[in-house]
């Protein structure tokens, strides 16, 4: 299968996704909810524990400490008592932390509009006053030390956003905003994948939030507020025509060109992207060749159709275009 | 002693009776039981086969689902593997979600439900012998039509849960859809079949004697089952037909753009989803109760306590759904309400536990088959449940919701809450329904591998799901890291199958049906259901005494084999069995059973053809299966109702009761009332799709039709409910009135039909369509669930006045006239608060 580009080993693939993401956190919403996750695990080792013995002490038991199990009081001790305690501390924890994390987003906080569509994301930057400031598509950048709201709605059915390492997830529903914090501590890369199922290659459907030091974050959306620079070599130059020429722009649309389709992802700096088809991809030459000439092959049924009818060298020149998109 | 029907507890001490008994009354129970031979067999109605039958082709889907679940680990064993395509993979979870919950795991509780209660309670068969048939039909046949919908690629694929709007018109055209939304419309309607029969036979056919406290712990379980499907199932029935109006007819209702809200679907799936969870571990777990008892050789520890549990497992459960919802964004107090709630549930399971544990330490522990498979159930339920406290959190449900987490944490839940207690309770009940019973030696390894295979599966997938892999994902990356976690999980499926594997061994080697002349009590339990049995069950009906009467009177086995007890005969020459009071279990009368008919088949075979025609869009031969279906459910009743010459009955020791009864105290009536409370629960989760969408947005609302139209549509109803009352009131006043009666029920059908036709024309003339807005869906919706009580109001008048033409009707009173007048009593009461409702709020405000 033609995803099998982004196989590559190094010793730190081995150890990818250790330590899990969510004990792991890279910052204040998911520290809290990872301390409360140690916690129940211990707890629910813990009562396996007690319960394991007491089936021991049933069963292989000397008759004295039987007795003491075989009866009513065991049970009240046991089932009734125990958990009460247990599950009343861990409800007031519980509900404080919800409390906390779901706190209401502040007016000054740094607004980001993520809409899930099928199946990839749509980006807005916000002013202070709720404008798009600028456009962008399945990678979010932020600041680091700071909370960002995000406001997250959908296009077509309910998907879900959720970056383990930075929070836990919120729904994005049709005819709703759903508001959510996240806050990076330092600056990495933390992967996100939709968390309801949307139908198709739901599967497929990921994202990468990149933060940066907050002076490296102002430098780079004031370099993303530009237009990107016209193609340099001649291959681009053709890449670019045979872009609009061959209907790309019916649906992408880059800054400063005619293309000015809305229904796909905003191309404007594709080239300077981390990943292509929503997450899935590492972004390089050959995973753009791929994905424009059958991304069918590679993320069946998502709405790009597939170029297998264009020559090789046609699709060679876009995919020249499209990296020197930044 | 006190009485609550006015029998003498005196009385029961006649038994067991002394002398001998009369000549050939043995061989003519065995006549009047006797099954059909050759083909007839399938119109056989005696629970020992619908039982088995039933629990068999629950088996048989839980083999398919999980069959479905192995190629899934396949797939899933290495990243970016091709062995099933995204579109199979995506029907292939849905279908083994849809199959484990809907055509695996309730169906076989109800079905050993079915097979077991008759044996325990010591009745000849449940009060409704055909309804059962129905029930088992009816989801055999709609079952594998569901199932091969796979064969040919239009299986559903939206997810057992189908949330809208992925699973509307506009993200689903396809019928793929249709087959989930009307193949389990359908199944609910047998499973609601299934409660009725439980309930009431719980409640009214136990043995004489049995009071509720020493009714077996299972009896209570399925008791609270049938309440909780009765109470949970009409909002999944409501969601699924709004969901298929919307995609069939574009109504509004989870359509953001037009006042509707898919979150709407939400709370009516998880109303029914939750409670679903417990309306499948209760029962299980009231086979637990019985099993450790017997295992350890004594009784339950703390059976009140375990009664209290069960009862309150099923009243909280209403009030955790929305705990599948913690990330859709609800208000903060909601999500504490409903973790505090969740977490709440754990106290009742807890009392369970260490009930059994603590009746283990009491007793003395032989290592059998059943009891290691109920150990394995202690082990894996406790882990199961302690990860059902963590997601209970909120926060911690964020990060874990819709991962692996869960999915570990809803197989250990479901396979230590159901699938282990049913596994001990085949090896343990085999011998009751077998000539011999299943392999001691195979058993333990059978065991053995479930269990080692179960959390080699699902123990990783919690780390898997805290890695970050989400749910319902038909391939991932490589680079991700969840390439370990997931093979191991793939190998321990397969362990898990070899060991299920191995169980289909031992049954086809041991497993000889026999009805008669079966195994018996190998392990030595204590109830009722281990007394010498043939296929009308036991010789007599005991009088019950205690909570194990084996093994408190040594002798009742050889007591009720003799006929010492109540009804050793055949006492009207019919199938029959003794109606007893709900509390006491005092006798009360005599049923006559119907017996084998090909009727309910019928109907069962044409309900299917009428629903899965509906599917193809096959509409004329759907509507001509349809009233096929209506022909042969009145042509199975239409043998119903008939009185014997015998007006009372010895049932033995020189007590005589009725043979036919009306009123408030008969099966029927019972039955009829629980009928009512599942539409009325529809009716509810109708009424309360109205005010949601009213508070998400009023933009498109309207004002009602003028209040007059109300003041007509109230008084017509009123005169509606006014004649059916009087028409038994009429039937009273003897034979010469009997005629009135039948008119009257024949008006009033009438009479609540009418406003049904004013209430749509009174909304259309305010200019409100289906189509427009979330008010125009759901009022409509409101009036259609009002149209169909009408046309069954109008078909049972129809079968009054047939049986009437006939002189089928007994006087001066019948079952025949008390059941439709009640029944239209009730529509024109639903009638009127309907239509108030929709005009007066916000109308009025």
């Amino acid at each position: 299968m033609s995803l099998r580009i982004s196989t590559h080993s190094t010793t730190a693939e081995a150890l990818a996704g250790w330590p899990p993401p969510v004990f792991d956190p890279a910052g204040p919403y998911a520290g809290s909810i990872t301390t409360l996750s140690w916690a129940l695990l211990a707890m629910g080792a813990g009562v396996t524990a007690i319960v394991l013995a007491a089936i021991w002490i049933a069963l292989k038991g000397k008759p004295r400490t039987r007795a003491r199990l075989g009866g009513e009081k065991a049970i009240w001790i046991g089932g009734v008592f125990f958990p009460v305690v247990v599950l009343t501390a861990l409800l007031v924890w519980g509900l404080s932390l919800t409390s906390h994390i779901a706190e209401p987003v502040a007016r000054d906080d740094m607004r980001i509009r993520v809409t899930g569509e099928m199946w990839w994301w749509r980006v807005a930057y916000l002013d202070a006053d709720g404008r798009e400031v600028l456009r962008d598509a399945n990678e979010i950048h932020i600041p680091t030390g700071q909370a960002i709201a995000l406001e997250l709605k959908s296009a077509d059915v309910i998907h879900s956003f959720w970056v383990p390492r930075l929070s836990g997830k919120l729904d994005m529903i049709p005819g709703r905003t759903n508001l959510m914090r996240i806050q990076a501590d330092k600056p990495g890369v933390f992967s996100g994948q939709c968390a309801e199922y949307c139908g198709g290659p739901h599967a497929l459907m990921g994202f990468v939030v990149v933060a940066h030091e907050p002076e490296d974050f102002a430098r780079w959306i004031a370099a993303r507020r530009t237009q990107p620079v016209a193609p340099r070599t001649a291959e681009a130059q053709r890449g670019a025509e045979l872009f609009v020429s061959t209907g790309c722009a019916a649906c992408h649309r880059v800054a400063g060109t005619q293309a000015n389709g809305l229904a796909g992802p905003d191309l404007t700096h594709v080239g300077a992207r981390q990943t292509l088809g929503a997450g899935i991809l590492p972004n390089n030459r050959g995973a753009m060749i791929g994905w424009i000439g059958n991304s069918q092959a590679i993320k069946p049924d998502n709405r790009m159709p597939a170029y297998t009818v264009l020559p090789a060298e046609d699709l060679r020149a876009m995919a020249v275009y499209l990296e020197g998109l930044k | 002693m006190t009485s609550e029907t006015g029998f003498d507890p005196e009385l029961y001490k006649r038994f067991p009776t002394s002398g001998p008994r009369p000549r050939g009354e043995l061989e003519e129970l065995e006549r009047v039981w006797r099954r059909p031979t050759g083909w007839r067999i399938i119109t056989v109605v005696n629970n020992n086969y619908i039982g088995t039958f039933y629990v068999a082709a629950s088996f048989l889907f839980f083999l398919l689902a999980g069959i479905l679940a192995l190629v899934m680990r396949v797939q899933l064993a290495a990243p970016l593997a091709d062995i099933l395509p995204q579109e199979t993979y995506n029907q292939f979870f849905t279908m083994h979600g849809t199959i484990m919950m809907f055509l695996f795991a309730v169906p076989a509780v109800e079905a050993l439900g079915i097979m077991l209660l008759p044996q325990m309670l010591s009745a000849r068969d449940l009060p409704f012998p055909r309804l059962s048939a129905f029930a088992f039909w009816a989801y055999l046949v709609g079952g594998l039509a569901f199932f091969c919908s796979l064969f040919v690629g239009l299986a559903p694929n939206g997810g057992w849960f189908m949330y809208p709007p992925l699973t509307s018109i506009a993200y689903s055209p396809g019928i793929n859809t249709d087959f989930w939304l009307l193949g389990i419309g359908f199944i609910e309607i047998s499973a609601i079949a299934g409660a009725i029969e439980i309930v009431v036979g719980v409640l009214r056919t136990r043995a004489p004697g049995m009071t509720l406290d020493k009714m077996p712990i299972f009896a209570w379980a399925m008791l609270v089952f049938g309440v909780m499907i009765i109470i949970a199932f009409p909002a999944v029935i409501l969601g699924t037909l709004l969901l298929e109006l919307e995609r069939a007819f574009n109504w509004p209702f989870f359509d953001p753009t037009r006042g509707g809200d898919p979150v709407l679907w939400q709370h009516l799936f998880w109303f029914f989803g939750h409670p679903e969870v417990y309306i499948i571990f209760l029962p299980a777990a009231g086979l637990v109760s019985m099993m450790v008892a017997t295992v350890a050789k004594t009784e339950l520890v703390g059976y009140r306590l375990v009664v209290l549990a069960l009862l309150s497992t099923g009243f909280i459960s209403f009030g955790v759904w929305a705990h599948h919802m913690f990330a859709t964004g609800m208000p903060k107090i909601s999500a504490g309400f409903f973790s505090a709630a969740s977490m709440a549930v754990s106290v009742p399971a807890g009392i369970q536990v260490f009930s059994w544990i603590a009746t283990l330490a009491v007793g003395k522990v032989k290592m059998t088959t059943p009891a290691l498979f109920l150990i394995g159930t202690l082990i894996i339920f406790t882990m199961g449940g302690l990860t059902g406290v963590m997601v209970a959190m909120v926060p911690f449900d964020w990060q874990v919701h819709d991962t692996y987490f869960i999915v570990a944490h809803l197989h250990y839940v479901l396979i230590g809450g159901m699938v282990f207690p049913m596994f001990a309770a085949f090896y343990y009940w085999t011998p009751m329904m077998s000539a011999r019973p299943l392999s001691e030696k195979l058993g333990k390894w059978v065991f053995g591998l479930m269990f080692t295979g179960m959390h080699v599966t699902f123990l990783p997938m919690h780390l898997t799901g805290f890695m970050g892999m989400p749910r319902r994902v038909y391939t991932y990356l490589p680079d991700r890291g969840w390439e370990v976690t997931n093979l191991i999980s793939t190998v321990g499926a397969f362990i898990l199958a070899s060991g299920i594997l191995l169980f289909c061994i031992d049954l086809m080697r041991n497993f000889r049906f026999a009805a008669t002349g079966n195994a018996g009590n190998t392990y030595g339990g204590g109830t009722l259901e281990w007394l010498p049995t043939e296929l009308y069950s036991t010789r007599s009906i005991p009088y019950v005494k205690s909570r194990q009467p084996l093994w408190d009177d040594p002798n009742l086995s050889k007591d009720v084999e003799e006929g010492r007890y109540f009804l050793p005969n055949s006492a009207t020459g019919n199938r029959e069995t003794i109606i007893t009071s709900p509390l006491r279990a005092e006798p009360q009368y005599l049923q006559i059973m119907p017996g084998p008919s090909i009727w309910p088949v019928l109907a069962a075979v044409f309900t299917a053809g009428l629903f899965l025609l509906l599917t193809v869009q096959a509409y004329s031969a759907s509507l001509v299966s349809g009233v096929l279906a209506i022909l042969c459910v009145l042509r199975w009743l239409w043998e119903t109702d008939r009185p014997v010459k015998e007006p009372s009955v010895d049932i033995g020791a020189g007590i005589n009761v009725p043979t036919y009864v009306t009123g408030t105290s008969t099966h029927g009536w019972w039955a009829m009332v629980v009928l009512m409370i599942v539409i009325g629960m529809i009716f509810l989760m109708a009424v309360f799709s109205y005010l949601y969408l009213y508070g998400r947005s009023t933009e498109l609302w309207i004002d009602p039709p003028a209040f007059t139209w109300l003041a007509g549509i109230v008084a017509l109803n009123g005169a509606g409910g006014a004649f059916a009352v009087w028409s038994r009131a009429a039937l009273r006043r003897g034979n010469g009135r009997k005629r009135v009666a039948i008119w009257l029920i024949i008006l009033s059908s009438l009479l609540v039909t009418i406003p049904v036709v004013m209430d749509y024309q009174s909304w259309q003339a305010a200019g409100l369509r289906a189509e427009m807005s979330g008010q125009g869906a759901t009022v409509n919706a409101i009036v259609a669930l009002q149209a169909c009580l009408a046309f069954i109001g109008l078909l049972m008048a129809a079968f009054v006045a047939a049986r009437g033409a006939r002189g089928y009707i007994a006087v001066p009173k019948s079952n025949i006239i008390d059941l439709p007048a009640i029944f239209l009593v009730f529509t024109a009461a639903l009638g009127m608060l309907g239509a108030a409702i929709v005009r007066l709020f916000p109308g009025a405000l």
